[in-house]
């Protein structure tokens, strides 16, 4: 293992973009918007291809945190800055980098206001996120898990749509309030475990009393993060309102925090509040799955239709995660970055032909197919996979985490599977009222097909979703020694329980 | 030896009276007060001032040592009072910095300015530095008589007038209260002196303290209350804070409640720490009801300085959970903790405040200031990089991550949780979420509104420096926050030692 401290550059190479935008003089507005926007562009670029150095490298047989870095931080409290990746987090630091330049890339025309500032917040967020998903600090963990608001926030507010302030604050506010939550169980696990760091911590074992007031304040945080239903409703707001490459961001990397969360500390850290828990959360999977898709059938505006798919594809990571099976959690895991990736290029899907007429209501568009072939079949490869059709990433994730729930409770993989049939229903029928049909209406008939920048934009996005279908053993590979370790409690209290119970008989 | 008292621990102050006295016959005996001679005058003095208050903090920084006694035990200086000496020479310092433009433009450029803040000063380190009740008084009086006539320095002003005067009648109530409740605990327990009362008390723990004593606690928790303005005796806070002019504000804001915390500190810890039990609860209500009032309260203020105003009302309840947690009693090392959180947030919190306040004196239009949040509208188009910092100010008194505001929150839960005060801590950090609120709407009219009315463009060089350093140590404390906590922690054992 090499002592260079990859895992850092990759997290704060970003911020040094960022700060080299800050430092480029101002001139002419064009020049300088230009080269706000390649800096940002090369920055997160170089910063993808570090990243990927972190898989090439990466020990698939171990279990271990890898790439581990320590540094003093605040001694006097025995929290350190502690960076490190294991097979769980590791594809979510790449998901992230893969997707900021896409953003970048994504917004290089539709975004003429305030460029600079744009680009210095993506790149801001970035270093957040990857930050996020390295830290093996609590103490740490949480400043990135909530250093990600202000950005966040900031781009709903400034380059957002017209209700940009309520969707902002809704976002802002409902995601502190179960943070601040989740801080106060960080405090009380610090003191009773007398250690920040998050491998020891995951040692420890707290009391089963403990245990489930920590368990709730977590899921407090997460379950708005993820979001679960009742407490998703920002997530419609804020994806309506949000600039494309924002709500890219948001569907493909925030939303995994909460499934992330889940896996890195209500799992290992909690166990028997977890599986204490494991029915509420899968009601709460199953209503999502169900109803929010029955709400996704009904919507009008396409951007507020995928964001309710998305909040139904959580409920199946929900699902697989807290089957605590190998299969479920992979599943779960596998899904999170398909889902990152797949639902990232469908709000870049209706980017697209928001950028051109303004408007991101169905009715608006029909028989678009004849105008933009290529715009139409870009399309139909991420509806289809965002569906689960086999041979595309969706259909691998869908699949391992109803093989994981099916072996624990028929019924839940019953209710959860009928949300694959609803997700079918309201994608192909809003594909239908897009694509299909005659162009009738008058300002369709001279809209043009994707330009070179943005094939650019979508071909990648069409590779890895392909490849994540079509062969997703390098995925699962890297998962593989992590989630064992991970299950391994549970197994045993399995073993056990089924051992009382025969004894009981 | 008997005749002379030790006066190396008491130099500071010694030599800061002696140098506003000086300033003071310099500024008189100068040619011509009035018109633009007066103002040449009063720009000497502040700057003369401002050199002193750096003299001060040389000779504070350089003297410190062990804990030492002086004045028959009347006055101490230890670790702690170095620690907020520090602070408070600093918020002089900066208030005086931001003052020179906005006195200038506003004619009230007189000599008499930088004094006052100066005898404020020295009253403020009195009480950081009192040992006794009568010291403690003595300072607290010094320092609240020069906050009067600076609230009503604008005298042709009826807003200020008005400030004066209510901060006048009603810091007399509380001096009142406070000197009552000096005497109560005098007249039951028979001495002043802080170390008696401490040992008093510490002699017979299991005893219960008779009821007059209690009362007598009582009081002087109420005056001190009044003093860095907690609720319910916070009233007079958003008025005086409005009507007095805007640097005085942002001084009030930071250097008299540091020191009165600093005081209302060490009387709980010192002399009444063995008596916990009887005014613990108080504090913890205070605290609730500082941190719901300053959440609540401010969400409708449209008043730029009101809104700080019930934005340092709720910052005071959190600072206030940290004694509460060191009134909580349990072993050493939690209520060291307790007071350590009070320590850095106080440190933190006087950054930010300063800096929101100079911000503040930005805005200005057509050479008259303007206080108005919508004033604001549009400001990271006109002004980007002020936009800036107060919208790192803003998420840092949210108590965001990773902005210094979020540290000093932080370390007052992390006290809070390992005295298993569970409840305040909930109730606390639901209320930050509350506050963020409102200083989201800050950022808000920042970012999100349209620009209407461009403020004034150049902002002067002193005011950017100010605005430039305080917001830097804001955003870049996470990067290294050691020395902050190292002089907390020595500071926080001083007083335990003490």
């Amino acid at each position: 293992m090499s002592e260079f401290p990859i895992l850092s550059l990759v997290t704060f190479l970003p911020l040094v973009g960022a700060g080299f935008i800050l430092a480029v003089p101002g001139g002419d507005a064009e020049v300088v918007r230009r080269n706000a926007r390649s800096v940002a562009l090369w920055t997160s670029m170089v910063t993808f291809l570090l990243s990927v150095f972190l898989w090439v490298q990466f020990d698939t047989a171990s279990a271990a945190f890898q790439f581990e870095e320590r540094g003093a931080w605040m001694p006097a409290f025995n929290i350190s800055y502690h960076m490190g990746v294991d097979g769980i987090s590791m594809f979510f630091v790449l998901l992230t980098t893969l997707l900021t330049p896409i953003c970048v890339l994504a917004s290089w025309e539709t975004i003429t206001d305030r460029v600079k500032e744009y680009m210095i917040a993506f790149l801001v967020m970035e270093t957040m996120m990857v930050g996020m998903f390295s830290a093996l600090d609590v103490v740490l963990f949480y400043i990135f898990f909530e250093g990600v608001l202000i950005p966040m926030f900031l781009i709903i507010g400034v380059w957002g749509g017209p209700r940009r302030v309520y969707a902002a604050f809704k976002f802002f506010l409902y995601t502190l309030t179960g943070s601040v939550l989740m801080l106060l169980a960080i405090l009380a696990m610090y003191f009773t475990a007398g250690t920040a760091d998050i491998p020891a911590l995951m040692e420890y074992g707290f009391s089963a009393d403990m245990q489930t007031w920590l368990w709730l304040a977590f899921f407090a945080s997460f379950a708005v993060k993820l979001p679960m239903w009742p407490v998703h409703t920002w997530l419609p707001d804020a994806h309506v309102e949000a600039p494309t490459a924002g709500s890219v961001i948001l569907a493909g990397v925030l939303l995994k925090f909460g499934g992330y969360g889940f896996l890195r500390f209500s799992l290992p850290m909690f166990p028997d509040a977890t599986i204490e828990f494991a029915p509420l959360i899968f009601t709460l999977s199953i209503i999502a799955v169900i109803y929010v898709s029955l709400v996704a059938l009904a919507q009008e505006d396409m951007k507020k239709l995928i964001a309710y798919s998305s909040v139904a594809h959580m409920g199946f990571v929900t699902v697989g995660v807290f089957s605590l099976t190998g299969q479920g959690i992979e599943g779960a895991i596998f899904m999170m970055l398909s889902h990152g990736v797949i639902s990232a290029a469908l709000f870049l899907i209706v980017g697209v032909v928001y950028d051109r007429m303004h408007s991101r209501d169905i009715s608006t568009y029909g028989g678009l197919v004849h105008r933009m072939p290529v715009y139409a079949l870009t399309f139909m490869v991420f509806m289809l996979a965002s569906v689960g059709l086999p041979g595309t990433g969706g259909f691998i994730g869908e699949f391992l985490v109803l093989l994981g729930i099916f072996q624990v409770n028929t019924w839940v993989a019953a209710l959860t599977a009928t949300g694959v049939v609803l997700g079918a229903v309201y994608m192909l029928y809003m594909y239908r009222r897009v694509i299909f049909g005659k162009i009738i209406k008058a300002d369709l008939k001279a809209i043009p097909d994707l330009n070179r920048r943005e094939v650019l934009v979508f071909a990648p996005l069409i590779l890895v979703v392909l490849w994540m279908g079509l062969y997703p053993a390098p995925f699962l590979d890297v998962m593989h020694a992590s989630v064992e370790s991970l299950i391994e409690p549970f197994e045993q209290a399995r073993a056990a329980a089924s051992g009382v119970a025969v004894a009981g008989r | 030896m008997a005749d002379v008292p030790n006066l190396i621990p008491a130099l500071p102050e010694i030599f800061l009276v002696c140098a506003a006295m000086a300033l003071l016959m310099l500024g008189v005996f100068q040619t011509g007060n009035e018109g633009k001679e007066g103002v040449k005058t009063a720009q000497l003095i502040s700057n003369l001032s401002l050199t002193t208050l750096v003299l001060t903090l040389l000779l504070v920084t350089t003297i410190a040592s062990g804990p030492v006694l002086t004045f028959g035990g009347m006055f101490i200086n230890d670790a702690f009072a170095v620690f907020f000496k520090v602070l408070v020479l600093i918020a002089s310092a900066l208030a005086i910095t931001i003052s020179q433009e906005y006195v200038t433009r506003q004619g009230i450029a007189r000599l008499e300015f930088g004094v006052l803040i100066l005898l404020a000063t020295v009253g403020m380190m009195m009480m950081i530095s009192a040992n006794d009740l009568m010291a403690m008084y003595l300072g607290l009086e010094v320092q609240s008589l020069s906050l009067y006539v600076l609230a009503s320095f604008q005298r042709d002003d009826a807003r200020s007038t008005e400030a004066g005067l209510k901060y006048f009648v009603l810091g007399a109530l509380a001096s009142g209260l406070l000197l009552y409740g000096c005497s109560l605990v005098y007249g039951f327990a028979g001495t002043t002196s802080f170390d008696t009362l401490a040992a008093l008390f510490g002699a017979h723990p299991e005893e219960a303290p008779s009821v007059g004593l209690v009362i007598g606690i009582v009081f002087i928790l109420a005056g001190l209350a009044f003093k860095v303005s907690a609720v319910p005796f916070h009233m007079w806070t958003p008025d005086v804070y409005e009507g007095a002019p805007t640097p005085v504000t942002a001084f009030f804001s930071v250097g008299p409640k540091i020191a009165a915390l600093a005081l209302f500190l060490r009387i709980m810890i010192g002399p009444f720490g063995d008596l916990a039990a009887q005014w613990q609860q108080i504090v913890v209500f205070v605290a609730i009801a500082s941190m719901v009032l300053g959440a609540f309260a401010a969400i409708n203020q449209t008043n730029i300085k009101r809104l700080m105003a019930y934005s340092s009302i709720g910052h005071i309840g959190y600072a206030l959970i940290g004694l509460a947690v060191a009134g909580q009693g349990g072993d050493g090392a939690v209520r060291e903790a307790g007071i350590q959180g009070v320590l850095i947030y106080m440190a933190i919190y006087l950054f930010m405040n300063v800096g929101t306040f100079a911000c503040i004196l930005c805005m200005r239009r057509s050479d008259h200031m303007v206080e108005d949040i919508d004033d604001l509208a549009g400001l990271s188009k006109s002004h980007p990089m002020m936009a800036v910092a107060l919208a790192i100010f803003m998420f840092s008194m949210a108590g965001i991550p990773p902005l210094a505001g979020f540290f000093g929150k932080f370390y007052i839960f992390l006290a809070a949780v390992e005295a298993e005060m569970y409840g305040l801590a909930v109730i606390g950090v639901l209320s930050s979420v509350v506050a963020a609120f409102y200083y989201l709407r800050i950022v808000k009219v920042m970012y999100f509104d349209a620009l209407a009315d461009s403020l004034e463009k150049p902002i002067g060089r002193d005011m950017a420096g100010v605005l430039v350093g305080t917001s830097l140590i804001i955003l870049l404390f996470f990067a290294w926050p050691t020395p902050l906590l190292s002089a907390a922690a020595a500071a926080t054992r001083g007083l335990f030692a003490g």
